[in-house]
C-alpha cells in the first residue's frame, strides 16, 4: 500500500513529541514465549513494562513476519531508555485500542510501515519511561531530576556518585505521572539505532521454539480441515458425509460459510475425512466460468479504450514527437507463504479467544465479533509468530473458518489449510494489462508519457473509502514515477473486475507497474540510441529525482555498470520508489532459449535512518528473491472458473540452485525512516528484463519470463 | 500401534499405518518443530532424519519409520549448540523462520557427509527446501560456516 497517500496524522517527527499515543494499556499480557512474569511491573504506557527482575517487556503492535519488527521496534524503546538490549523481552500486544497504528487507525502490519509509523511512538514510550524512572530516583535522592542521567539500565547522579537500577526503581516510578512531553535523543547520541544487535527471535527460531499459528495447542482442542468451493462464490448444493464420518478420528462434519469442515482428533484425520466428503456445488456468480485468455482479452480492450484519469499534467495529446507504444501483460500470482493458512479459536458461552498468525488483529477481532455477536471486550486475539505474510494475511478468512467451526462444535478448534487450499483460495496479486505510450522529441527526450492500466481493484473491497472517483491508487502506483521529469504525462485506470479475489502482495501495484515502467523506459532508451543508465539520469527530475539519482548512481558504481562480473552475463538496470524509499538494482543475467539465469543482483537503497542495517540488508535480499520468484515461472491461471495450479510442483518458486549472489548497499541518511520490507521486489524483474534485452535483443512484455520468452 | 524412537526417546502411538510421520510427530507426539508446508515432498519444511537420512516426513507413512532412529529439529542439540544452529545465528539466517527447521535438517545431513561442501553440493542438497523469505544466500554462507565449526 502506498501509505503516503493515507492522511498522515502521526505526531511530529523528532524531539518534543506529544505523547498522545502513549496512553496506559493493560499491565499484564500473556506471553507466547513463556517467562515468569514478575509480580510487580512499572507500566508507564502501553508499550513498556519495567519489571523488577531487571528485564523490560516491550509490547509490539506489529506482527513478526520475518521482517524484523520483533527486534527493530524494541530497539527504539531501548535506545531512548538507555537499556542494554539483551534485557528486552518482547510480547505481541493484544487487539486493544492502545495499540492501533496511527496511520492505519487499526492494528495492521503491512505496507512497509511498521518502523516509519512507530518510530516516534516507540521512542517516545521509552523516553517517557526513562523520565519517570529519573523522577523516582531524583525524589529518593532529593536531587534535581535534570542532574540525573541514565546508562546501562540505571539512573545515575554523578555529583553524588549514586546509581539505581531500573528494576529497583520500578515500584517507585509507578507512582510518577507520565510526562506530557518528552525530549527525544539527538541522533548523534544514538548507541543502538544504526547498529545490528542479535535479532531477538533468532534463538527461538533456530531451536524450533518459536510458536507459529500452526503450532498452537489449547487444552481440549480438536483439528479441522475445510473443503472449499472449487470456484469463487460457489456454495454447497448437495452433501453426503457418510463416508467422511466413518474415517477413524473424525468427530464431526459442519457446514460453514466457506465450505464444509471436517473436525477430527488430528489434522491428518481431518484431511482424510475431508477427502471422503461427497459434495456438489452451485455457482451463479460472475466468476463461475472465468478463463485466463478471456480475462486478458477483456482487460486489454478496457486498457486501450476506457479509463478514469488518475493523474495528469501538461498536454499529452498536443505534444509532438515520435510515438512509441507497448502493451504489457501481468498474471495473477499467489503469495504462497510457507506456513499454510491456519488459526485456532475457542468460542465459549461468554467469550471467544483466537490464536492466529495474522497481519490484521483488528480485522480478526471484528470478524470474531460478527460471527459470535460478542462485544470487543469479550474477544481476545493472540498473535503468534507468522510463517510468512507477504500481504496474504491482511485478510482474516482463516480466522473466520476457525471461529465458525468452534462455534458449531462448541470446542476449541485449530483449522489448517492444505497447500492446495491456499493456492486456490488466495487473495491474488491482481492481473494487469498496461498500455504505455510515449513521444520522443529531439535528442531522444521524452516529451510525453501515457500509462493506461486495466486491473482488478484491491482497495475497493479491502478499504472501500479509499476507492475514490473510480481510481484504485494502489493499482496505478509507480506507473508514472514522480522522480522522472515527464513534461506531459497522463495515467488512466480501468477497474476490470472478473470476480477473482485480489489482495495486497509484497509491493502491491509497484511489483507489476515498476516492471512495465522500467522496461518501457529501457525501450525508450534503446529507441533514442542511449545507454539505459545515462538515459535515466537525464530523465530524472532535478529536485524530485535527487534521491533516485544517488541510488541509481550507487547501484551502477557498485555493480560496475558496463562490466558484468558473471562470465558471459549481460546487465540490466531499474529504479523504483516504494514506501517512501528509493531503490536501484543492477541484475546480471544469461539467457539460454527461454531459460533465464540470474547470477548477480546489486541493489542500492535509501530508506532514511537505518535502525538495524543487517535486517535492512536481509529484507532487500529476501524481497529481491521474492521478486525473482514472481517473475520467472509463477502464474495463477483459470480454466472454467477453477484455479489451474495446485502446489509447488505447478506453482514454481525460487529455489537455492537458482538464487543469485546479492549485494546490497545502503545510503547513509538522516531523513526520517521509510519502508524497507518491499523495496527490493519491484526493481528486480525489470532489471532482469532489461538484461535479457541486452543479451538477446528480445523485449519481454509478458510475465512470467518462461512465457514471455516462449 | 507403532513404536517410534524420536531423538532417542521411545513413543507408543495408536495411529493408522498410513498416517504420515509428520502428523504423528506434530499432532500425536506433540512436537511442533517439524513443519507442514506442502504435503507432497515439494518444500522440505517437514524434513527429519531417518537413520541419518534426510526424509520428507509428510510423505513417509508412520509404518516406514517403525524401528528407525528418527531425529527431528529438536534433536539437533539440547541447547542450540549444533554447528548448523550456531552458524544460523552467526549469519542471522531466519526471517519468518518457518522453513528453517527443514533447512537446518537438510544442512545437517549434508554436513554429516562433507564438512566443506562446494556451492554445487549445497545447491544439490538444499534445492528441495523452499524458503519464501528468500534467505538462500545466508543459508549458503551459514552451511559453509557450519562446516568450519564442525
Amino acid at each position: 500500500m502506498r501509505r503516503d497517500l493515507f492522511l498522515r496524522t502521526t505526531a511530529a517527527f523528532g524531539a518534543g513529541l506529544a505523547l498522545a499515543a502513549c496512553q496506559r494499556g493493560p499491565t499484564s499480557v500473556p506471553d507466547l514465549q513463556p517467562s515468569p512474569e514478575p509480580s510487580v511491573t512499572f507500566a508507564p504506557n502501553a508499550w513498556v513494562h519495567v519489571r523488577t527482575d531487571g528485564t523490560v517487556a516491550v509490547l509490539i503492535n506489529k506482527s513478526e513476519l520475518g521482517q524484523g519488527v520483533y527486534t527493530g521496534l524494541p530497539m527504539l524503546v531501548a535506545e531512548e531508555l538507555d537499556l542494554p538490549f539483551d534485557r528486552v523481552r518482547v510480547q505481541f500486544a493484544p487487539a486493544e485500542d492502545a495499540y492501533i497504528d496511527p496511520v492505519f487507525k487499526d492494528q495492521t502490519t503491512g505496507g512497509s510501515t511498521s518502523i516509519q509509523d512507530m518510530y516516534p511512538i516507540m521512542r517516545g514510550a521509552g523516553a517517557a519511561a526513562r523520565a519517570m524512572l529519573i523522577a523516582a530516583a531524583a525524589k529518593q535522592w532529593n536531587v534535581d531530576p535534570a542532574t540525573c542521567t541514565t546508562k546501562d539500565g540505571q539512573v545515575l547522579h554523578a555529583a553524588s556518585n549514586r546509581s539505581a537500577a531500573y528494576a529497583d526503581l520500578a515500584v517507585a516510578a509507578s507512582a510518577e505521572k507520565p510526562p506530557a512531553h518528552v525530549q527525544l535523543k539527538d541522533a548523534s547520541k544514538f548507541t543502538l539505532i544504526g547498529t545490528s544487535p542479535k535479532r531477538l527471535d533468532l534463538d527461538a527460531k533456530v531451536r524450533a521454539k518459536a510458536v507459529y499459528g500452526i503450532d498452537v495447542v489449547v487444552p481440549g482442542m480438536v483439528y479441522a480441515n475445510v473443503l472449499k468451493a472449487p470456484t469463487f462464490g460457489g456454495t454447497v448444493a448437495t452433501l453426503d458425509d457418510a463416508a467422511a464420518r466413518k474415517v477413524k478420528g473424525v468427530l464431526d462434519v459442519v457446514k460453514i460459510s466457506s465450505g464444509v469442515a471436517v473436525v477430527a482428533t488430528n489434522t491428518y484425520a481431518a484431511m482424510h475425512g475431508r477427502d471422503a466428503l461427497n459434495a456438489t456445488w452451485k455457482n451463479d456468480g460472475p466468476a463461475a466460468h472465468i478463463s485466463t485468455a478471456k480475462m486478458f482479452a477483456d482487460a486489454e480492450k478496457l486498457a486501450r479504450t476506457t479509463g478514469v484519469v488518475a493523474g495528469q499534467h501538461g498536454d499529452v495529446d498536443g505534444a509532438s514527437g515520435t510515438s512509441v507504444e507497448a502493451v504489457y501483460y501481468g498474471p495473477f500470482l499467489a503469495h504462497a507463504a510457507m506456513e499454510p493458512m491456519n488459526a485456532t479459536a475457542d468460542v465459549r458461552e461468554d467469550a471467544v479467544e483466537v490464536w492466529a498468525p495474522t497481519q490484521v488483529q483488528t480485522r480478526s477481532r471484528d470478524a470474531a465479533m460478527k460471527i459470535t455477536g460478542f462485544p470487543a471486550s469479550k474477544v481476545t486475539i493472540h498473535t503468534t509468530f507468522v510463517g510468512g505474510g507477504f500481504g496474504r494475511r491482511l485478510d482474516p478468512d482463516y480466522v473466520v473458518d476457525a471461529v465458525e467451526i468452534s462455534k458449531a462444535v462448541k470446542k476449541p478448534v485449530k483449522v489448517t489449510w492444505r497447500r492446495e487450499d491456499d493456492m486456490k483460495n488466495d487473495f491474488y496479486r491482481p492481473m494487469s494489462v498496461n498500455v504505455v505510450r510515449a513521444k520522443l522529441g529531439g535528442g531522444g527526450r521524452v516529451v510525453a508519457w501515457e500509462h493506461r492500466v486495466a486491473s482488478p481493484s484491491i482497495v475497493k473491497r479491502w478499504a472501500p473509502p479509499m476507492f475514490q472517483k473510480g481510481v484504485d491508487f494502489s493499482a496505478v502506483d509507480s506507473v508514472t514515477p514522480a522522480f522522472y521529469a515527464f513534461p506531459n504525462a497522463r495515467t488512466t485506470y480501468a477497474d476490470f473486475e472478473p470476480g477473482v479475489p485480489v489482495g495486497f502482495m509484497r509491493a502491491p501495484g509497484a511489483n507489476w507497474n515498476t516492471f512495465v515502467t522500467e522496461s518501457f523506459v529501457d525501450e525508450l532508451a534503446h529507441q533514442a540510441g542511449k545507454d539505459p543508465l545515462a538515459f535515466r539520469l537525464a530523465l530524472l527530475d532535478p529536485k524530485k529525482g535527487a534521491r533516485a539519482r544517488s541510488v541509481l548512481q550507487m547501484a551502477a558504481d557498485r555493480a560496475g555498470w558496463g562490466h558484468p562480473k558473471a562470465p558471459g552475463a549481460s546487465q540490466g538496470i531499474a529504479l523504483c520508489d516504494w514506501g517512501g524509499s528509493l531503490g536501484a538494482l543492477v541484475a546480471e543475467v544469461t539467457v539460454n532459449g527461454k531459460d533465464v539465469t540470474v547470477h548477480r543482483a546489486v541493489m542500492a537503497a535509501d530508506c532514511g535512518v537505518v535502525v538495524h542495517p543487517d535486517i535492512v540488508a536481509a529484507q532487500l535480499e529476501g524481497a529481491i528473491n521474492y521478486g525473482i520468484a514472481m517473475a520467472m515461472t509463477a502464474k495463477i491461471t483459470f480454466t472454467d472458473g477453477k484455479v489451474d495450479q495446485n502446489n509447488f510442483y505447478d506453482y514454481t518458486v525460487l529455489r537455492m540452485k537458482d538464487a543469485p549472489v546479492i549485494e546490497t548497499h545502503i545510503v547513509k541518511s538522516t531523513e526520517k525512516p521509510s519502508g524497507i520490507g518491499e523495496l527490493g521486489t519491484p526493481p528486480i524483474a525489470p532489471a532482469i528484463a532489461n538484461a535479457i534485452f541486452k543479451a538477446t535483443g528480445k523485449r519481454v512484455r509478458r510475465l512470467p519470463f518462461s512465457e514471455g520468452l516462449a | 500401534m507403532a513404536t517410534l524412537t524420536i531423538n532417542g526417546t521411545s513413543h507408543d502411538v495408536d495411529v493408522p499405518d498410513d498416517m504420515p510421520l509428520l502428523w504423528v510427530i506434530r499432532d500425536v507426539v506433540g512436537m511442533t518443530g517439524t513443519k507442514f508446508g506442502c504435503g507432497v515432498a515439494q518444500c522440505g519444511a517437514c524434513t527429519v532424519h531417518l537413520d541419518g537420512q534426510p526424509t520428507r516426513s509428510c510423505v513417509t507413512a508412520v509404518s516406514q519409520a517403525n524401528g528407525k532412529q528418527i531425529t527431528t529439529v529438536e534433536g539437533l542439540s539440547p541447547d542450540g549448540s549444533h554447528p548448523v544452529q550456531r552458524a544460523w545465528v552467526e549469519h542471522a539466517v531466519p526471517q519468518c523462520g518457518y522453513c528453517q527447521s527443514g533447512q537446518m535438517m537438510s544442512a545437517a545431513a549434508l554436513l554429516a557427509k562433507s564438512k566443506a561442501p562446494s556451492d554445487a553440493d549445497i545447491d544439490a542438497a538444499m534445492s528441495g527446501n523452499i524458503c519464501r523469505c528468500g534467505t538462500y544466500p545466508r543459508i549458503k554462507a551459514a552451511i559453509k560456516r557450519a562446516g568450519e565449526l564442525s
